[in-house]
């Protein structure tokens, strides 16, 4: 049956086009997806594919374009004409109620009349015919919260299929899953294909989207780049129109001179806040005067292992040591004063206080030091001054420490955080994606203040999802892939070798 | 007296104490559940007892009363809703407003209208709702433990009392066994559920408001024309925030509230027939542990002392779906 | 496309729409004094020359005022750091017990000046210890401080009926109140103020707290613009991320300040209890505490802010209570319906009138 209807399209988008304010989410997008099969969407984080499904799914609407479901122009004004038209959709964070059974969460919004009671024998025996079919097993009477996750995303599936979904979208599924787990999402999703159901699957993951795909559209930066039948295509070919080929200058970099170890950790073990392990098994060292990149596709335990070295996150166990120190458990303040800096991933989560004045946030974190104030009060005239020097420093624009700190683009914010962290002058720095959303004359000015601190004989620890950042700057190379170190290359290896380890394939 | 006459006397007038609590506490239930806190107890169960004293007191109707009672207590409600749902305002500092609002509202035109320093007229018997007398009870009442519990507790209430103790098992019928129920029950939880399964966020929680509006439009009513005659001044005096306690008391449940609405109604009660007696042993116990009482067990309850309070989830925050 | 993240000049944020919204809350105040038969502009008049026309008003006015600064800088010092007091009036009547405690004791021994100090100290640890408990249950337990402060309003409530009526009431006496403190344990009445500008106090109990009110209005800009821990509180309470990411302790932060606001709420005691009735008596905060909720709204969080709608709530307090002589229709409770609005407005629905000001604001920007 999926055979004879592989040329038939279920779905038809015809230049997509979404604005957020300033960001151009989707451009332009084009994508066509045969009845009966598994197509994949990638691309990195922020590439537009969530964007993409949601207007799919109505939750957001499209400046222009127009949608076709088996044939038919149809406009999705929301949720409930997204169900209507077949289309099921199973978030990235599960949409369930977490103290409901797993049949009232079914019946949700499908309840079958006023009164529960008819509803809830009807949706019993829908539950056990659709387990039968698509061995979908799940306990309808289990509360959610009490369930592993791998089961909890069944139940997410069930509802779309209970609401007679024949399409079915997955929001990056196997993020929370483990190994085995994913193993099983995608048995089950081979299943309802091969019933005749359509199956479209976003993810990052480029080994996913060899083990299960039909076809793959790659995205990048709000642009469908590529679409191809996953038995023609290889997984290096995935990579590089994932990623792209940006035009990065070279930074000038002499040799390294790695000097004594200052930054070591020990068999780091972080859990994330539902316990799911993140960071396993980790172990790594960074010498004074060196560089060590850890390069990885996004949510491999990247995030966590960082905000664990700077104290941000309690590790489950093991030992990370500051220059000889023992230091796992302690605090982010205390592991200022002992000379570690931190220029965080999220900027606008942690790196900044955006409602802040500039001066403001040029002190977060150092706010105790000595030099901006006396006893219990600030020195503002002292905080200012040194403010002003760090903006003509690193020409942050426009010059004034009074402007709040939301007003400054992206590249001028991060130039705030890079300076307030290097201006400390700290052993170690531990640094992630330095250069998110920030312009390319930022970036090269962000990148020499990188090289200039090792070469003044720092010990530089640089997470980035970026393959070319991680390449230009990086003495060694540490790849991470499900929350484990696979392997370590030098600065020096090539981007396929780095991409296969990225992908968890090779090692 | 004997102890088991004092223990009636006290018993019927802990459920006479604990039907405003009662009508009140299921109200906050509907919002609460619904993911919209309701400081504003206290102000709907005020204004509905002023609105519902004036209209019996010109009509000399007690059902007319009540609907007037029902009436503003729903028009509150609505407020809001408009400040909390639809503008996406504090839902505390919404509460905290209305029940300003009430408090000013109910003296000064209690003033203006009736002129008797913020009371209202005394309300004829016809216009009150009177305690009913319950078939057999003045038969039964000779016969020992059973018949005075009979006569004196359950019988010789009004019908408000039956209606309150009656809401209960509705509203866990409506909660737990109708889809309007489940939708409200979800809603609390998880909103980002209930929207992406086709349903209105908003209009869901302003249907929940309603109920709730309806139901404290029985506790005022209840205060100012069943258990007294007139309105008087800030009669609501803090019940709507014992309520309020009572239903965090009961971890957000319909039958635990009854529960812990009855408690704090004993306690009331009791603190009124301890006033100046004294105990062996203990002399005079103050009557102001026993005021104080619900609002410190509530406290222990939320320091999770005695099991986990747990709030739903979504409770106080306004609905984005943007991001 | 959304307008809540269009950005609009300061003028319109704290100008235009905090006065908007005030207009507002007047018009639907007025509304209600137009229903019960009275013209809304000629008791607006009434209201402001009660409140503003003599000296002894104008001394009435002030000591209203002086309450609420108090109440509205404790409300104002925890939203700072992203927590919600609504327990300042069971603060402020706990704060009473201290200052009153103080008074008796040394009232017979020295001169006011000395007990000044010690009640005013006094005042702020009763008021402290008030909001200790709700603090360390959200610290440390999570709890709710918005339900945790609600329940120790009544629980103080309790307590203060018991001390007065048991403990501290004059042996033989009636009312639930302490003896009248001797000349020591009062504060004095400023006179010469009033008097500065021609005026003549009279009966007026404006006295010594509203100095020590204005000093706390410059202390508490002080707390939360030139302190470390001021950036502290401001830094958690508009991120509670990036506090961590800077190590700042979130307990300690909620206990510190809390213990501050707790302070400041029981200061206010200082102005009824030794400045005006020289006794310590049951229900003596009548409310300010939950006046100081709309103050601290109005003032945008910030002491001139508060100053200024302290002032606000000051004149309608007075000028109410004249109004009610005027115009005996108008109860004094007509303040409390004005109150509410205004924290209706202002607060649960300051952002109603976004949207069509940016409406506006980009149809005359977009227009030059």
């Amino acid at each position: 049956m999926s055979l004879d209807s592989s040329n038939e399209p279920a779905i038809e988008l015809v230049g997509i086009d979404k604005r957020f304010g300033a960001v151009h989410a989707n451009k332009n997008i084009n994508l066509t997806v045969a009845k009966g099969s598994i197509h994949g969407i990638i691309g990195e984080n922020g590439a537009g594919k969530s964007t993409l499904m949601s207007i799919l799914y109505g939750f957001y609407h499209a400046d222009q374009g127009e949608i076709r479901i088996s044939g038919k122009p149809i406009t999705i004004r929301d949720s409930q004409a997204a169900i209507a038209a077949g289309i099921g959709m199973v978030h990235q964070h599960f949409m369930l109620v977490e103290n409901f059974t797993v049949l009232e969460n079914v019946m949700l919004g499908a309840e079958g009349g006023q009164l529960l009671r008819k509803g809830v024998a009807s949706a019993r025996r829908e539950l056990k015919r659709l387990e039968d079919d698509y061995g979908l097993e799940v306990d309808p009477d289990a509360v959610i919260e009490e369930l592993p996750v791998g089961s909890q995303q069944r139940v997410e599936i069930l509802k779309a299929l209970y609401r007679g979904a024949e399409i079915l979208i997955l929001d990056e599924p196997t993020g929370v899953l483990t190994p085995a787990e994913a193993d099983h999402l995608f048995k089950v999703l081979r299943v309802l294909r091969d019933q005749g159901k359509t199956i479209i699957l976003i993810t990052h993951k480029l080994r996913e989207i060899m083990a299960i795909t039909d076809t793959v559209s790659v995205m990048r930066r709000g642009e469908m780049v590529a679409t191809r039948k996953t038995a023609e295509t290889t997984v290096e070919e995935l990579a590089e129109l994932m990623v792209g080929r940006r035009v990065l200058l070279r930074v000038e970099k002499g040799e390294a001179k790695p000097g004594k170890v200052l930054l070591s950790v020990r068999n780091l073990t972080v859990k994330d806040s539902r316990g799911v392990t993140m960071v396993d098994d980790v172990s790594l060292e960074v010498r004074a005067g060196e560089i060590v990149g850890i390069a990885g596709v996004a949510g491999n335990g990247q995030s966590e292992l960082l905000e664990a070295i700077a104290g941000i996150r309690k590790p489950a166990s093991g030992e990370i040591f500051l220059d000889g120190k023992p230091v796992a458990g302690v605090g982010p303040a205390e592991l200022r004063s002992l000379g570690l800096a931190h220029i965080p991933e999220d900027r606008h989560h942690m790196g900044l206080v955006l409602k802040f004045e500039e001066y403001e946030n040029s002190i977060l974190g150092y706010h105790r030091d000595q030099r901006y104030g006396r006893g219990a009060l600030l020195d503002l005239d002292a905080i200012r001054k040194d403010a002003e020097e760090k903006i003509a420093k690193y020409d942050i624009r426009p010059p004034n420490p009074r402007l709040r700190t939301a007003n400054f683009s992206g590249g001028n914010q991060q130039k705030i955080v890079v300076a307030r962290e290097i201006e400390r002058d700290p052993n170690v720095l531990i640094i992630g994606q330095p250069t998110r959303g920030v312009d390319i004359g930022a970036i090269e000015f962000i990148h020499k203040r990188i090289i200039e601190m090792r070469d003044a004989g720092k010990a530089v620890l640089l997470v980035s999802v970026e393959l070319d950042e991680i390449r230009s700057l990086s003495d060694r190379i540490l790849v991470m892939f499900a929350g484990k170190v696979v392997g370590e290359k030098s600065g020096e290896a090539g981007e396929q070798t780095l991409g296969l380890m990225m992908a968890g394939i090779a090692a | 007296m004997d102890y088991f006459d004092i223990l009636i006397s006290i018993l019927g007038s802990a459920i006479r104490l604990s039907v405003p609590l009662l009508f009140t506490a299921l109200a906050g239930l509907f919002s609460e559940r619904a993911g919209i806190f309701d400081i504003g107890l206290e102000g709907k169960m005020l204004a509905s007892a002023f609105a519902s004293a004036c209209v019996a007191y010109w009509t000399g109707n007690a059902w007319l009363g009540l609907l007037a009672g029902i009436g503003i207590s729903i028009v509150f409600s609505l407020v809001h809703g408009f400040a909390s749902i639809t503008n996406r305002g504090n839902q505390i500092v919404s509460g905290v407003a209305l029940n300003f609002v009430a408090a000013g509202l109910t003296i000064v035109l209690g003033q203006a209208w009736f002129n008797q320093g913020g009371r209202t007229g005394q309300v004829p018997a016809e216009g009150r709702f009177s305690s009913i007398v319950l078939p057999g009870a003045d038969a039964v009442r000779d016969v020992p433990i059973i018949g005075p519990l009979y006569a004196n507790v359950i019988s010789g209430n009004n019908i408000l009392t039956y209606i309150a103790f009656l809401m209960v098992p509705v509203s866990w019928w409506v909660l737990y066994r109708t889809r309007f129920g489940l939708r409200l029950r979800a809603v609390g939880e998880n909103p980002g559920a209930v929207d992406t399964a086709g349903i209105s966020v908003s209009w869901l929680r302003y249907r929940a408001l309603i109920v709730a509006g309806f139901l404290c439009g029985f506790s005022g009513t209840y205060l100012a024309i069943a258990q007294s005659a007139a309105f008087i001044n800030n009669m609501s005096a803090g019940k709507g925030y014992i309520a309020l306690a009572a239903l965090i008391f009961a971890k957000w449940k319909p039958v635990p509230v009854m529960l812990a609405c009855l408690l704090f109604g004993f306690l009331d009660a009791f603190a009124n027939f301890m006033q100046g007696k004294s105990v062996p042993l203990l002399g005079e116990v103050p009557v102001q542990i026993f005021q104080a009482l619900p609002y410190i067990l509530t406290c222990v309850l939320l320091a999770g002392f005695i099991g986990i309070a747990r709030p739903p989830k979504a409770g106080g925050v306004p609905y984005t779906k943007e991001r | 496309m959304s307008t809540a993240s269009v950005p609009l000049p300061a003028w319109i944020n704290y100008g235009v729409i905090p006065l908007l919204n005030l207009v507002l809350a007047f018009f639907f105040s007025g509304l209600v004094v137009w229903a019960i038969g009275e013209n809304p502009f000629e008791a607006l008049q009434l209201l402001l020359i009660g409140a503003l026309g003599r000296g002894e008003g104008i001394g009435f006015t002030l000591f209203y005022t002086t309450s609420f600064i108090f109440t509205g800088l404790s409300v104002a010092v925890a939203i700072h750091a992203g927590l919600f007091n609504i327990g300042s009036e069971g603060q402020a009547y706990l704060g009473g017990l201290g200052a009153a405690l103080v008074a008796l004791s040394l009232d017979h021994y020295v001169p006011w000046y000395v007990t000044m100090p010690f009640a005013v100290f006094g005042a702020a640890l009763f008021g402290a210890a008030c909001a200790a408990i709700p603090a360390w249950l959200q610290a440390k337990r999570g709890s709710h401080i918005v339900i945790t402060t609600i329940m120790f309003n009544f629980i103080v409530s309790s307590l203060m009926n018991y001390v007065l009526v048991r403990v501290l009431i004059v042996p033989g006496k009636m009312a639930p109140e302490t003896r009248t403190f001797l000349p020591g344990g009062q504060l004095p009445k400023l006179d010469w103020l009033i008097s500065m500008f021609g005026g003549k106090l009279g009966a007026a109990p404006l006295n010594f707290s509203f100095l020590i009110a204005l000093v706390m209005c410059f202390l508490v800009w002080v707390l939360i613009w030139r302190t470390r821990l001021g950036y502290e509180m401001r830094t958690l309470g508009i991120s509670p991320s990036a506090a961590s990411y800077a190590g700042i302790p979130y307990a300690k932060i909620v206990m510190i300040t809390m213990l501050i606001s707790g302070g400041l709420a029981g200061m206010m005691a200082l102005n009824p209890v030794m400045g005006a009735s020289a006794r310590l008596q049951i229900e003596f905060v009548g409310g300010a505490g939950f006046v100081g909720i709309a103050v601290s709204l109005m003032g945008r969080n910030h002491p001139v802010g508060i100053i200024l709608s302290a002032l606000l709530f000051g004149i309608l307090y007075q000028g109410g209570a004249e109004l009610s002589f005027d115009m005996p229709k108008i109860t004094r409770d007509m303040i409390v319906v004005i109150q509410g609005m205004v924290i209706l407005f202002a607060g649960a629905l300051e952002y109603m009138l976004r949207p069509a000001i940016v409406r506006f604001y980009q149809q005359a920007v977009g227009g030059k």
